[in-house]
């Protein structure tokens, strides 16, 4: 579904993205883990067109989407909800979903707005609120939510459960295997391993924009290396 | 009676600079630029309207609509050409741009149409009584016509797709992009709307003063930038409550200080907002984002 072969991304002189391949199939929960600054998020971007690579390919459904604008790119089934959420804190609950479901038919937004209240009735709630003023849970949700207004076939999740209560953080990787299991592919990125592992098919490891060991989640889980650096020993 | 007509006078030149403020307001909320060539915009649509009136004998609603498309593609031209290059630069070269592009239309008109001022001739003659005054046509056309597309405009921003649109760019580019919204097309369309505005403030203005010059735009430019800093820059409704307040302030000044004194007390509003709230009367006291 998703290719991304020999990538290379600078900020300016810093290479951040090191001749990185990989590949998510479909059906598949892919994630990759790392330390912070280790370049999970340039990598989603790269993906997602927010920033070009210096050099490499990347595929998406069979046709090549390296230097497809960003803009374009949810009309084939890609979602990026982003590092840090970044949901229109100005704009209100259900104007966010709309801005989600910007390239949908408003018959169509209104359907996928009742799926995205009934998966979070805690967003119908609050629908004409503020989105600045949702506690960060329900911020999750609400990115979350916007990004299935564009119907993704692949939804890329930069550190979604960061900055969120235990109980939070296991009820946002509930809704990643359920909407997985309801179709959606998914690519995720996450500074808590275990988690990520425990739910994902497949993971890559990451270290200084390389690489470093690539295999299935049950056997990353029990990699000593893996264990060492990631899983607190 | 003289302060009742005073206050009508101001509202009716407010109703014009609330027109222009909307501008500079909904460019700077989406680019975060003060568009300094808004001014000559206006400039550019009065001598648009007087040329097609009065050299080429057109029936004035034609002439209109011309003005309007002409300041739609000049702004929205300006824009492509001159300030889309530079979004990431450092905003200095933005504004120094944007002093560019206004000295340059200026010294345009002044190659084109000479520097001495051409009289417009009033499109909506006559008066009528109202509260025991004679009010001018112009005036009360002048109202009606800001009101009604004040009343459109802030509809357009908080109900339609591409007003929303345009709330979701200006608060965050790159995240509206993956929404699927073309920034480009958003941001072209902002200004689109302002110079059109433009325009028709340009067009109701020339009906009640009657001259124009290729200067008149950096004046009354001016004035509306400092109506839309009074009421909050990026903020609508803001530009709307500024724009009346500077006009009234003017009028009043006129009426019972002094005329030489009106354009002296609306920077001089300008200087204390600075002081007191930067961000304008509606403006969160809010740290901008850079
Ligand atoms: N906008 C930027 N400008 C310059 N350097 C950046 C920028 N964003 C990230 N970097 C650098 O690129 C590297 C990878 O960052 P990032 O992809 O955010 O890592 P991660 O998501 O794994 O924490 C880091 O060294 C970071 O400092
Ligand atoms: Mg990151």
């Amino acid at each position: 579904m998703l290719v991304v072969k020999n990538i290379n991304v600078f900020y300016g002189v810093i290479n951040a993205v090191k001749d990185i391949s990989f590949e998510v199939n479909e059906g598949e929960i892919v994630t990759l883990i790392g330390a912070n600054g280790a370049g999970k998020s340039t990598i989603l971007k790269t993906v997602s067109g927010m920033i070009r690579p210096a050099s490499g390919f990347i595929e998406f459904l069979g046709s090549d989407i390296t230097s497809v604008e960003s803009f374009k790119l949810v009309k084939r089934g890609l979602a990026h909800v982003p590092e840090g959420r970044r949901i229109f804190l100005n704009l209100t609950v259900q104007e966010n979903l709309d801005m989600g479901g910007y390239i949908q038919s408003s018959s169509e937004v209104k359907a996928l707005q009742q799926s995205v209240y009934e998966r979070f009735p805690r967003l119908r709630e609050r629908r004409n609120q503020i989105a600045g003023t949702l506690s960060g849970g329900e911020q999750q949700m609400l990115a979350i939510g916007r990004a299935l207004m564009g119907r993704p076939k692949l939804m890329m999740l930069d550190e979604p459960s960061m900055g969120l209560a235990p109980i939070l953080v296991d009820q946002i990787f509930e809704i990643i295997k359920e909407l997985n299991k309801a179709g959606t592919t998914i690519l995720l990125v996450e500074q808590n391993a275990r988690m990520a592992l425990t739910i994902a098919n497949r993971g890559y490891v990451l270290e200084t924009g390389r690489i470093v060991l690539s295999d299935t989640a049950k056997n990353l889980l029990v990699d000593d290396s893996v264990k060492q650096a990631y899983l607190g020993g | 009676m003289t302060l009742l007509s005073q206050i009508i006078n101001g509202i009716q030149i407010g109703s014009i600079y609330a027109l222009v403020a909307l501008g500079y307001s909904m460019v700077y909320g989406i680019v975060k630029l003060i568009n300094f060539a808004h001014g000559e915009i206006i400039m550019v649509g009065a001598y648009c309207a007087w040329y097609l009136i009065a050299r080429l004998n057109m029936p004035a609603w034609i002439a209109v609509f011309f003005a309007i498309l002409l300041c739609v593609i000049l702004g929205v031209t300006i824009e492509i050409v001159a300030y889309k290059p530079l979004r990431n630069s450092a905003r200095i070269s933005l504004l120094i741009t944007a002093i560019g592009i206004s000295l340059l239309l200026q010294n345009l008109a002044q190659l084109l149409f000479k520097a001495d001022p051409r009289m417009f001739a009033n499109l909506f003659p006559g008066s009528k009584p109202f509260l025991g005054l004679q009010l001018t046509n112009a005036t009360l056309v002048t109202i009606a016509v800001s009101v009604v597309l004040m009343a459109a405009l802030s509809l357009m921003v908080s109900k339609t797709k591409i007003g929303k649109a345009m709330r979701a760019v200006s608060e965050d580019k790159a995240i509206a992009e993956l929404m699927g919204i073309n920034v480009n097309t958003t941001i072209s369309f902002t200004f689109a709307i302002g110079s059109a505005l433009a325009a028709i403030a340009a067009v109701l203005y020339c009906c009640s003063y009657s001259q124009i010059e290729p200067t008149m735009g950096s004046m009354l430019g001016l004035k509306a930038f400092v109506a839309a800093v009074l009421g909050g820059i990026g903020i609508i409704p803001g530009a709307v409550l500024g724009g009346f307040l500077i006009g009234v302030f003017e009028s009043l000044t006129k009426g019972f200080i002094s005329s030489n004194l009106a354009d002296a007390v609306v920077f001089g509003i300008l200087i204390v907002v600075l002081l007191i709230k930067p961000t304008g009367i509606f403006g969160k006291n809010r740290r901008e984002k850079v």
